[in-house]
């Protein structure tokens, strides 16, 4: 029994692992592949997206900037073209010009200037004082002179402001002239500036040597990150946008995006943090990850439940197989011994009949006449007489052995349940008589015959008659036993008087291996095998137990049917 | 114990065959108190011998011996003498055996160990009914 217990536990952990593992590897191996590569693919046509709009945002902010750049130079041009240098050369008109302009466009125009030949100023309309200004020696005055028109970087000048200008060369008399015209660059800069996405997403304007042509809303280093890179790159079209992602030097991935600007003098760069530009699909992926997280966890439940499960069944299939073995056992077991005692039971009648007939034989010879007078012819009666009624008794007790070792098999016969279990408590009287045990019988008279296997009822009431005597072996007492019809049913209950059995102990008798008794006296299986006979005969066992006043089991066997 | 006598004077002539030496000694012993004048075999062999030598008004037969099956003994104690009362004797739980005995043309039968007194009332039974 406790050998069984220990193998069952011995098997118990490995078949569970491998139930385990198995449904694990094969629920979330799946799981795995099929959220990873719907992932991917989502990855990526979520990053193709990110960057198809930031092209879109970039490419159409260029086309802003490049088309405020062209209409702010066609004004001036339109200017230049209209009035000349004569009209233009006027002050008072040159600042009506200014204002008919600020009234069209804002505080785009800060203000005008009109130079000639000799870079000298001649005109002048604006905030600031420069009127008669030399700009002979100023770069933007040389490009100007080369060029029909030119709008410049972003330079202090004289006024130590960042300011860009436009000019436009025209000829009067055959001498070159320049108008110029100074760009708001808060108007400007908040062309792009203006340019905000998410958190961290905004956008600058760098000119081919690297320098800021805009106020940049977060601190840019040109000189690091891939601004150069950009520059150095032909695009075919003027319409091209580049796209690259890469690890600032603070460890931060961002996406830059590029697009050249005034025919390719400017950079317009775009730059968000990755983290940022890609959030929506950070969220996605951490509610994928929280859901395959969740899936694991109930797999992992699952399995372990399932295998719990499985493995229980097993435990309890092998320890039915177990108990079924040694049910046979036990069987075959009863059915040895039976023969043994047979055998033993007829090798003994013989010495006992010869015992017997000697002792008949000198009783014979007593009566003769040389006897008669012995004055011991009393004593060696009585001793004679004494010799033949034990050895009636020896011979009753091998025809109960051997009535007994005769039926364990498990033939269906006609049995009479009363003649059965007289001869069952004939059989326990011996030991009934030595646990100071009375036994009474009560049967019905003219109960029906039955057909069953005589031997397997046998063992059932043998089973209940010693439980009881085990139960009262110390105490003494009585045991009951009663047989009548109720219903379909042939009832026989045995009752005894002994201690009773705890209520916690109730409902487990009928379970194998359950037993009170010391190690090595119970199997634990009594009980559980004439549960078993009785439900294989169709019938049924029940207990009812009182601590302290006895206990009564009581055994259904079905009437056959004629 | 008070002397059981057949009725009648004359001494009945049995046949006893039992491989228990000792217990057809003590038998004989008995019986031959008994106006039962015994003749001993102690195997079927030994019996059909005597009955071949000799004419018995009942026997007695084992049915457990070790040369010889009682029942075919039974047969061959028919074939010889067809009109003999043979009496069986058996273990408990040989019914079957005894009964197949009765079949065969035996008297009765009687169960191992059995009261002397009984065994003689059926040897009476057997010479009355026999001859």
């Amino acid at each position: 029994m406790d050998k069984s217990k220990e193998t069952r536990t011995a098997d118990y952990p490995a078949f569970f692992k491998k139930r385990f593992f198995t449904v694990i590897i094969f629920s979330i191996t799946p799981m795995i592949l099929v959220s990873g590569i719907i992932l991917y693919q989502f990855k990526m046509s979520y990053h193709e997206k990110v960057h198809a709009h930031l092209a879109e945002l970039v490419l159409k902010h260029k086309q802003n900037v490049d088309s405020f750049l062209a209409e702010k130079l066609g004004d001036i041009r339109v200017l230049a073209r209209t009035f000349g240098f004569e009209e233009l050369s006027d002050e008072s008109f040159l600042r009506d010009r200014l204002e008919t302009l600020q009234r069209g466009y804002g505080p785009v125009f800060v203000d005008l200037g009109v130079i000639n030949s000799q870079g000298l100023q001649v005109a002048y309309a604006g905030p600031f004082k420069l009127g008669n200004v030399l700009y002979s020696t100023a770069s933007w005055f040389e490009n100007a002179m080369k060029n029909e028109y030119v709008i410049s970087d972003v330079f202090l000048g004289l006024r130590g402001l960042p300011h860009f200008i436009v000019t436009v060369r025209d000829n009067w008399k055959g001498e070159s002239w320049v108008i110029r015209a100074t760009i708001d660059f808060v108007a400007f800069n908040n062309l792009v500036g203006n340019i905000r996405v998410g958190e961290t997403g905004f956008a600058f304007i760098l000119n081919r040597e690297g320098e800021l042509q805009t106020k940049p809303l977060f601190d840019v280093i040109p000189d690091k990150g891939p601004y150069l890179e950009f520059m150095k790159t032909k695009l075919k079209e003027k319409d091209d946008v580049q796209i690259v992602e890469r690890r600032d030097e603070f460890g931060n991935k961002n996406i830059y995006v590029a697009a050249f600007l005034k025919g390719g003098d400017w950079l317009l760069v775009y730059q968000q943090r990755a983290s940022d530009a890609f959030s929506d699909f950070r969220r996605a992926l951490k509610i994928a990850f929280a859901i395959i997280i969740l899936g694991g966890i109930a797999i992992v439940n699952m399995a372990y439940v399932f295998s719990t499960r499985m493995a229980g069944h097993v435990a309890r299939m092998e320890k039915e197989k177990k108990m079924m073995d040694e049910q046979m056992i036990e069987t075959g077991k009863l059915a040895s011994v039976g023969e043994l005692a047979a055998g033993i039971a007829h090798e003994i009648n013989n010495p006992v009949a010869i015992m017997v007939e000697e002792a008949g034989w000198i009783e014979d010879l007593l009566e003769e006449e040389d006897f008669k007078e012995g004055e011991n012819l009393d004593e060696f009666q009585r001793a004679l007489k004494q010799i033949r009624t034990q050895g009636k008794r020896c011979k009753d007790i091998t025809f109960k052995l051997l009535s007994f070792a005769r039926k364990t098999d498990s033939r269906i016969q006609e049995v009479d349940i009363n003649d059965m279990l007289e001869e069952l408590v004939a059989i326990s009287a011996q030991r009934a008589k030595y646990s100071n045990v009375t036994i009474n019988s009560n049967f019905q008279n003219d109960l029906p015959f039955i057909r069953v296997s005589q031997s397997e009822l046998q063992q059932v009431f043998l089973n209940l008659i010693n439980n009881s005597l085990d139960a009262m072996e110390k105490t003494g007492g009585t045991i009951d036993i009663a047989s009548k019809v109720e219903g379909d049913f042939i009832v026989v209950g045995v009752a005894d008087t002994g201690p009773g059995i705890p209520k916690a102990n109730l409902n487990r008798i009928f379970d194998p291996f359950f037993t009170t008794k010391q190690v090595g006296k119970g199997t634990g299986l009594g009980l559980s095998i004439c549960y078993g006979i009785m439900k294989k005969l169709g019938g049924e066992i029940e207990v009812r137990s009182t601590m302290d006043v006895g206990t009564t089991f009581r055994v259904f066997i079905p009437l056959t049917e004629e | 114990m008070s002397k059981t006598d057949v009725d009648g004077t004359d001494r009945i002539k049995l046949l006893l065959v039992d491989d228990e030496i000792g217990y057809v000694n003590v038998l004989s012993n008995r019986m031959a108190k008994r106006n039962i004048d015994v003749t001993k075999s102690l195997s079927g062999t030994e019996g059909i011998q005597a009955l071949r030598k000799q004419e018995f008004d009942v026997a007695i037969l084992d049915l457990k011996m070790e040369d010889m099956n009682g029942i075919e003994v039974l047969k061959i104690f028919k074939k010889m003498d067809p009109d003999l009362p043979v009496i069986m004797l058996t273990g408990h739980g040989s019914e079957q055996a005894a009964k197949e005995g009765i079949e065969c043309g035996a008297f009765d039968y009687l169960m191992k160990p059995c009261e002397l007194e009984d065994l003689i009332e059926k040897i009476r039974e057997a010479v009355r009914s026999g001859r």
